[in-house]
């Protein structure tokens, strides 16, 4: 009866093995997840700190990451060297005006796509996709041409009026999100004499709803973080949007007429920048990692 | 009844075109035309200052094989390129991985590793300007710690594009992160305990099951990363705007300095077919490639 109990014994040893390996495992995990949050935390909070430190302070060797004094008046300097409120109510009105024409119109085109076997739907479907990939440098010199033609430029049409005619990427996750929907409560809907369009609005847009909620996060921070077409088009300073607003104070504020450092406005600018991505992000969480893997999931 | 057949289908024909109207009308006007546009501009010595043009046939495209900046700029990104593409991937498959375990916190350690890719580029670029700052900034200071004497990063030739890439790699816990760990949910874990049953470590398991079930996810990441980090132009333009000495002239910066500072845009619709051609070349071969490695499951 020996050999069995050795058995039991190498087994048992067997199971504590794994354990502590898995148990060290698990502590690795933790260490490991704990020091990238660190490291990836560092510069935000040499941002943060460095928004509320003194010009004199600014430049003290060897570098201190706290302040003795919190100089909270480098926010309120930020609205007395620019107009940043300005600046924050244009990239409001920019971001919703966009956004609303991308979610409503996507969404129509989108179910277009999803619901009408029309002739030549796949060629068009093929062309949308293709759409996406393309980098947009291929059409920004035409387009800006176009926008000049138009006396557009230095207004916000050129960063509003193309999205209501639909984005490609939002029409695509849209399409997905409707094929997903059976198509039984068209079909009860039209046999209660619904048109297309009242199919559309009143029965598929609230069941598509976390669908579209998914496309307005995304939306948001591509208008919100939007960089290059702003600074293409917009010109004069009063119509600047906070990005625009922020590269200004880069490179105009980054000393001021006295010859001391103020690194100290353009952190606290850029954190003023980040705040309602961050609140949005905490805000419908759950939904930003929907819309992610939605995306990620198309392949 | 042939008769009503063909005009239900008509109808549907009618109706889908209604509701896909505003993209076709908006993909032509924003896109196709711009598109034969920038081509046919690449032809000629378009300059929206000067009147008129004259058709130079691919002489722009001469000019751009024999114009050293354009080899610069291609050769700037490329550096970026092999830094960012790769350390990204890595950086954040890691962190999907270590999050995909069964861990507590696991909301909070993803909230705090997603919110640096919340940081719009053009608050992240003159965050990472004050964090890396030769003398006085933390990145520095706390390399003294180590007795290391920190470059002068952004300010400095060699180190200005890792400096740069340092930046964007600063997102490595956002949208690619959570495309891996929609992919890690893909990934069998019958699969995976069958193989720790037959006594595989945790090196042997991941490079035998998890990392063979991630490859189209892995393929998908790279395809999109190189495609957008191809076009990365805020980053250089708000850090160090192509300095010093063109060590960060990006490619897509030296486009835009082409089209809206030298007003070359003939010039620059070349360098922009150029760059599709190279991103269509570049992404056709890894499909090529993909064959050999991306593996699909039992399909």
């Amino acid at each position: 009866m020996a050999a069995p109990e050795s058995l039991a014994a190498a087994r048992g040893r067997y199971r504590l093995g794994r354990r502590l390996a898995s148990d060290l495992g698990l502590a690795f995990t933790y260490l490991s997840l704990v020091a990238a949050c660190v490291v990836l935390f560092l510069p935000m909070l040499w941002a943060i700190t460095g928004s509320l430190k003194s010009s004199g302070v600014l430049y003290s060797y060897p570098p201190q990451i706290f302040p003795r004094e919190w100089q909270w008046v480098n926010y309120l300097e930020v609205f007395r060297i620019v107009p940043f409120l300005l600046f924050a109510r244009n990239s409001v009105i920019i971001t919703v005006t966009a956004l609303t024409g991308q979610v409503l119109i996507s969404a129509l085109v989108a179910y277009g796509f999803a619901r009408f076997r029309f002739r030549g739907r796949n060629v068009l479907f093929v062309l949308l996709l293709s759409t996406m990939m393309l980098p947009q440098q291929v059409i920004l010199i035409p387009q800006y041409l176009l926008y000049a033609q138009l006396r557009w430029i230095d207004t916000y049409l050129p960063l509003i009026v193309p999205f209501w005619f639909g984005h490609a990427f939002s029409v695509f996750l849209l399409r997905q999100f409707f094929m997903t929907v059976p198509r039984d409560f068209d079909d009860a809907a039209r046999i209660d004499g619904a048109n297309p369009w009242i199919v559309f609005w009143r029965i598929l847009m609230p069941l598509i709803q976390p669908a579209l909620i998914a496309v307005g996060i995304l939306g948001f921070r591509s208008h919100w973080n939007s960089f290059i077409d702003p600074l293409i088009y917009l010109n004069s300073t009063s119509k600047y949007t906070l990005l625009l607003g922020l590269s200004y104070i880069k490179s105009n504020y980054l000393v001021d007429s006295g010859g001391d450092p103020h690194e100290n406005w353009l952190m606290a600018a850029s954190i003023m920048v980040t705040i309602p991505t961050i609140l949005m992000f905490f805000v419908l969480q759950r939904h930003i990692v929907r819309g992610v893997v939605l995306s990620g999931l198309k392949q | 009844m042939p008769v009503m057949l063909r005009r239900g289908l008509q109808r549907e024909d009618v109706q889908g075109y209604l509701f896909i109207s505003p993209w076709l009308i908006g993909v032509v006007v924003f896109f196709i035309g711009p598109m034969v546009a920038s081509l046919v501009l690449s032809l000629t010595d378009y300059s929206i200052i000067a009147p008129g043009l004259s058709f130079l046939g691919v002489e722009n495209y001469r000019e751009i094989a024999l114009d050293p900046l354009f080899w610069k700029s291609l050769g700037v990104t490329a550096y970026y390129l092999a830094l960012d593409v790769p350390l990204g991937q890595v950086g954040s498959l890691a962190l999907a991985l270590l999050i995909h375990r069964q861990i507590r916190f696991k909301s909070l350690f993803r909230t705090i590793l997603y919110l640096p890719s919340v940081t719009p580029i053009v608050a992240a670029a003159s965050i990472w300007l004050w964090f890396l700052q030769p003398r006085f900034g933390l990145m520095n200071g706390a390399l003294g710690l180590f007795g290391i004497d920190g470059p002068a990063w952004l300010a400095s030739r060699e180190w200005a594009v890792p400096g740069l890439a340092l930046v964007t790699l600063w997102g490595i816990g956002g949208a690619r992160m959570i495309i891996y760990l929609a992919g890690l949910q893909g990934v069998p874990e019958e699969l995976r305990e069958a193989a720790r049953i037959d006594g595989a470590g945790v090196w042997r398991v991941f490079t035998a099951v998890t990392l063979p079930h991630l490859t189209p996810t892995i393929f998908f990441n790279v395809i999109i990363d190189i495609i957008g980090s191809f076009q990365q132009f805020s980053v250089a333009y708000i850090a160090t705007d192509g300095g010093p000495d063109n060590s960060t002239l990006f490619y897509v910066l030296y486009l835009y300095r082409n089209a809206f500072n030298y007003f070359r845009m003939g010039y620059a619709s070349a360098l922009a077919w150029i760059m599709l051609l190279l991103l269509l070349a570049f992404t056709l071969v890894q499909f090529r490639g993909a064959r050999r490695w991306v593996y699909y499951g039992g399909a």
